[in-house]
């Protein structure tokens, strides 16, 4: 028994959630600084966006190890909740959830989806327009166009609305799973309660931030 | 007072079952749950009707047979208790109770609001316990110092009854927190860290053959856990886990 593949053990999907969860944190921290440059400084912005748009590094290594990561985040996040579901065949008549756990905490597949359905929404906007420019139509590099391409898609208050709803479903997601990833891989001692913190104080103001950037930008643009 | 009950009735394990109504009156706030359910059996057998089956043993907290998933919360609502230590005070006349037993694939029911857990039993046979040498040179684990802190945490986790209300509270019916407590209480001293490694991982894939499903840290299970077993002790699970797997 005790040979059994480490990676079909509960314990190990669960570490190989958090990993990949936090793995996609880091990527928000970054995604988040560089957006916050574009509320401050426009040149900066369309030099760190350029930066990040034509590294060989980051598109030919960094943006498919990333795109590998949102996609086995999602997967795994269904494939547990297909198996957890399944653990229960017959449900309760009543079932109180709420008296002792908190609603991010047992709805993190529902936040989840909606935050899938916006990278579609993000993606649709954003990244496949960027792939097209650089390498379906080769147009030439424009260094300056990424600030104007920000600001353009949020003249529009429906877009404007759909990302400010899923970046509070963000909130939602990384209010438990933030946090949640320390605990599954075993990190729960001295230092659990200032780590909480970081990780509450992070779940608020990344998705909070994301929010008052579309703001910004459709009410100044 | 008087209250209303809707109770899971179920034949027998294959028999498909259903909430059936009740009515219980005079009952006194300082009954216990298990009482009350005594008082409505008393009236079924002179109506003659079939009783409700409902496990217990002991009646005062230390056993953990007595399980109930009571108003939607495994061991009813208040906290730190069983069953049997929930008094019907927690109560208001006219009050509708829901009753229903621990649901969880690896807990089938074998007749109303009786289910088999040994599951649990057989993580335990898988790891959790201590191989002792009884050939006469065996030394008394009283002279062997312990750290008083690993001797608290240790006696903590051991203070798990094995009811089963964390899988019967997990929206995913995991049973981590009972699983960690029974690999803690062993790890955190030396007597068990000499087993250590086999025993997490035989009690972890034990626990997964049974069915259970994974935990996603809602905490819901320390909450209910009438003893509280803590989740720290899931966290060492699962840094045992990942330790004896890579080493």
């Amino acid at each position: 028994m005790s040979n059994s593949p480490i990676l079909k053990s509960s314990i190990a999907k669960k570490i190989a959630m958090a990993l990949s969860g936090l793995f996609l944190v880091t990527f928000l921290s970054i995604h988040f600084f560089i957006n916050l440059i574009s509320v401050f400084n426009e040149d900066l912005f369309n030099t760190l966006a350029h930066f990040m748009g034509n590294n060989p590094l980051i598109q030919f290594a960094m943006q498919p190890v990333l795109i590998l990561g949102v996609l086995f985040h999602f997967i795994m996040g269904f494939v547990l909740d297909f198996k957890n579901r399944a653990s229960r065949p017959i449900g309760y008549a009543k079932y109180n959830g709420a008296a002792n756990a908190s609603w991010p905490s047992r709805n993190m597949i529902i936040s989840g989806i909606v935050v899938l359905s916006f990278l579609g929404l993000h993606f649709y906007d954003f990244w496949i327009p960027e792939m097209v420019y650089k390498y379906v139509e080769a147009k030439p590099i424009a260094s300056e166009r990424y600030f104007h391409e920000l600001a353009e898609k949020f003249h529009s208050p429906i877009r404007t609305s759909i990302y400010c709803f899923s970046f509070f479903f963000l909130f939602l997601h990384l209010w438990h799973g933030f946090n949640s990833s320390f605990q599954s891989v075993g990190m729960n001692n001295k230092y659990s309660k200032t780590l909480h913190k970081v990780g509450y104080a992070f779940a608020v103001i990344v998705p909070f931030g994301f929010i008052f950037i579309a703001l910004f930008h459709h009410f100044n643009h | 007072m008087k209250l209303a009950l809707k109770i899971w009735r179920q034949n027998n394990a294959s028999s498909p079952g259903k909430m059936v109504d009740y009515t219980v009156d005079n009952i006194e706030p300082d009954m216990s749950f298990l009482e009350m359910l005594d008082i409505l059996n008393d009236e079924l057998i002179v109506k003659g009707e079939d009783t409700v089956a409902f496990d217990h043993d002991c009646r005062e907290g230390i056993c953990g047979m007595c399980s109930l998933f009571i108003n939607g919360e495994a061991h009813g609502p208040d906290r730190l208790v069983t069953t049997c230590q929930l008094h019907m005070r927690k109560f208001k006349d006219g009050d509708t109770i829901y009753i229903e037993p621990f649901r969880a694939k690896a807990f089938p029911v074998i007749k109303d609001l009786v289910v088999d857990r040994s599951s649990f039993d057989r993580i335990q046979q898988s790891g959790g316990f201590i191989s002792v040498n009884t050939s006469g040179n065996t030394i008394d684990a009283n002279t062997i110092p312990i750290p008083k802190h690993d001797a608290d945490k240790a006696f903590d986790a051991a203070t798990c009854i094995g009811c089963g209300a964390c899988v019967a509270t997990c929206k995913n019916s995991s049973a981590m927190l009972f699983v960690s407590a029974k690999v803690s209480q062993f790890s955190l001293l030396p007597q068990g860290k000499v087993e250590a490694k086999e025993r997490v991982l035989n009690m972890v894939n034990q626990m997964d053959a049974e069915g259970f499903g994974n935990c996603t840290n809602t905490g819901a299970c320390e909450v209910e856990c009438p003893k509280g077993i803590s989740l720290e002790n899931i966290a060492r699970m699962n840094r045992e886990y990942l330790k004896s797997s890579l080493i």
